[in-house]
């Protein structure tokens, strides 16, 4: 089973082409790392992904559900963490959870006893409390990966999560989402990191709109490591 | 439907909880019309002779004659500073939280709007509780009755403030809607003269100030301010807002917009 599919995307800004004909499929329970230099269109594929934009062409498919026929059925398995911070900073960390919770849905114990058990999981219980502007940035982040939990999603798309952390928090929230696979969760991860990315997961590399390789990131390096693969491949189609 | 339910407190309440951290907004909101009823008003007294016209049935003083277009000016400031709240949402990214939600998007955007009515409403009787200590009176169930007139009023210049903030890119063209869109809305309506005086001056004015959505809101308020019935100023405002909620809709559609372009 799959448990995100893309087929044929492709989207322009005018006369700038983000994506171009971009397909891939991601089987569930999979760890996936979307590698690409900066500019290669990453952004825009999680935009589209999330339905924030709609591509004029192409099919998405979450766990099995047409973004574009049942939008709603689709968008309630996913869980995103933005690039951005998209945390409300003079909230706490509970209300920005609870108030999450109830954009899909969540309410009273329900609610609350997933916000638990979310916050136990990433280690931030204790911090429930504190407002979102007081956490540094690593925890900010896990307060973003436990709120895209919440809703017990199947598949988990992260923008280049890890962007402005330290090595030891971008190490732990990196193998946290490994984690996550290995418990049946199917993960897109964007980076631009070669270090984030272990020989067993599988890997797409998007360079210029286009997908230059897919595979697992062992296959793909081939003899020589990802990261020297990731400069060759991208640097010959530069 | 509880789903809808909890969508709804959650949104409004985030509305609220925004508005109690934000004490000067509310101070700022009310220091404006107090300004334009004790100062504009009292010096444009003598200029300004009034005929009695519905809803009045005598001679009125002319502070008593713009307290229902200063109601108006709070729901219409408020209303683009919700669409201000709005694009700032979206540059700072909490917005996608609100558009990738598996609930409809229309709903949650009416959400957004019912949040942000019910702060001016509570801001407009704050108004005319101040107003009240300065003399200026309706007559008592007036209070009362103004309440619907006051949601679908503001209802329908936050949809507005909605479809521009679908529109505006960024923060900084936001003085543009001052421009043009707050002062022309306020300034060619019935909110600081009544319409036959404009005719007076000009029939083409006069033609535009009728057509204006926010002369309709603000008759409507007068006119149930005390206690009386206009079906004309509550049918326009009614098409009105389902015009710009019609227009909101289409610009946060997702396959016409870019929302979310940025960041």
């Amino acid at each position: 089973m799959t448990g995100l599919e893309a087929q044929g995307l492709s989207y322009a800004y005018g006369p700038k082409q983000a994506l171009d004909d971009v397909s891939f499929s991601v089987a569930a329970g999979t760890f996936c790392a979307l590698l690409g230099p900066n500019g290669a269109g990453k952004s825009t594929l999680f935009n589209l992904l999330t339905r924030l934009f709609v591509a004029p062409s192409g099919t998405i498919r979450i766990a099995g559900h047409d973004l574009r026929a049942a939008p709603r059925a689709a968008l309630a398995e996913l869980g995103i963490v933005f690039q951005q911070t998209t945390l409300d900073l003079d909230l706490t960390v509970l209300q920005n959870l609870s108030y999450f919770a109830a954009l899909h849905g969540l309410s009273g114990r329900t609610a609350r006893s997933r916000i638990d058990a979310a916050l136990e999981q990433l280690d931030m219980r204790e911090r429930a409390g504190e407002k979102a502007r007081s956490l540094n940035g690593g925890h900010r982040r896990r307060t973003e990966i436990a709120r895209a939990l919440l809703h017990d999603p199947s598949v988990l798309l992260l923008d280049e999560p890890t962007v402005g952390l330290d090595a030891a928090a971008r190490a732990s929230i990196t193998d946290y989402a490994h984690g996550l696979a290995g418990q049946g969760k199917t993960i897109l991860w964007a980076t631009h990191l070669t270090d984030e990315v272990q020989p067993d997961d599988a890997l797409i590399i998007l360079h210029r709109a286009r997908i230059l390789a897919t595979g697992t990131a062992r296959d793909i390096a081939g003899d020589t490591t990802l990261q020297d693969r990731f400069l060759t491949l991208t640097g010959a189609a530069a | 439907m509880t789903a809808y339910l909890t969508s709804l407190h959650a949104i409004v309440t985030r509305e609220a909880l925004r508005f109690i951290h934000q004490r000067e907004r509310f101070v700022a909101a009310l220091v404006r019309p107090l300004v334009w009823l004790l100062v504009f008003a009292a010096g444009f007294r003598a200029a300004l002779g009034l005929s009695i016209i519905p809803p009045y049935q005598t001679y009125i003083t002319y502070e008593t004659y713009i307290v229902p277009g200063l109601c108006g000016m709070i729901l219409l400031f408020n209303g683009m500073q919700s669409s201000l709240s709005l694009v700032y949402d979206r540059e700072m990214g909490s917005m996608k939280l609100l558009l990738t939600s598996p609930l409809p998007r229309g709903w949650l955007l009416f959400c957004k709007l019912l949040g942000s009515t019910a702060i001016s409403i509570l801001q407009v009787y704050a108004f005319l509780a101040i107003a009240a200590l300065f003399g200026i009176t309706m007559p008592g169930w007036g209070y009362v009755t103004v309440l619907p007139a006051l949601v679908v009023a503001g209802l329908m210049l936050g949809a507005l403030g909605l479809v521009l903030s679908s529109f505006i890119k960024q923060l900084e063209n936001f003085a543009g809607v001052m421009n043009f869109v707050i002062f022309p809305m306020f300034f060619l309506s019935s909110a600081l003269y009544p319409l036959w005086k404009m005719a007076e001056s000009s029939e083409l004015l006069h033609d535009i100030c009728a057509l204006n959505p926010f002369t309709h809101a603000v008759e409507l308020i007068r006119f149930a301010l005390y206690v009386e019935w206009s079906g004309m100023a509550l049918l326009w405002t009614v098409l009105a807002a389902g015009l710009f909620a019609a227009a909101a809709l289409i610009g946060y559609d997702p396959a016409r917009t870019r929302i979310g372009r940025r960041g």
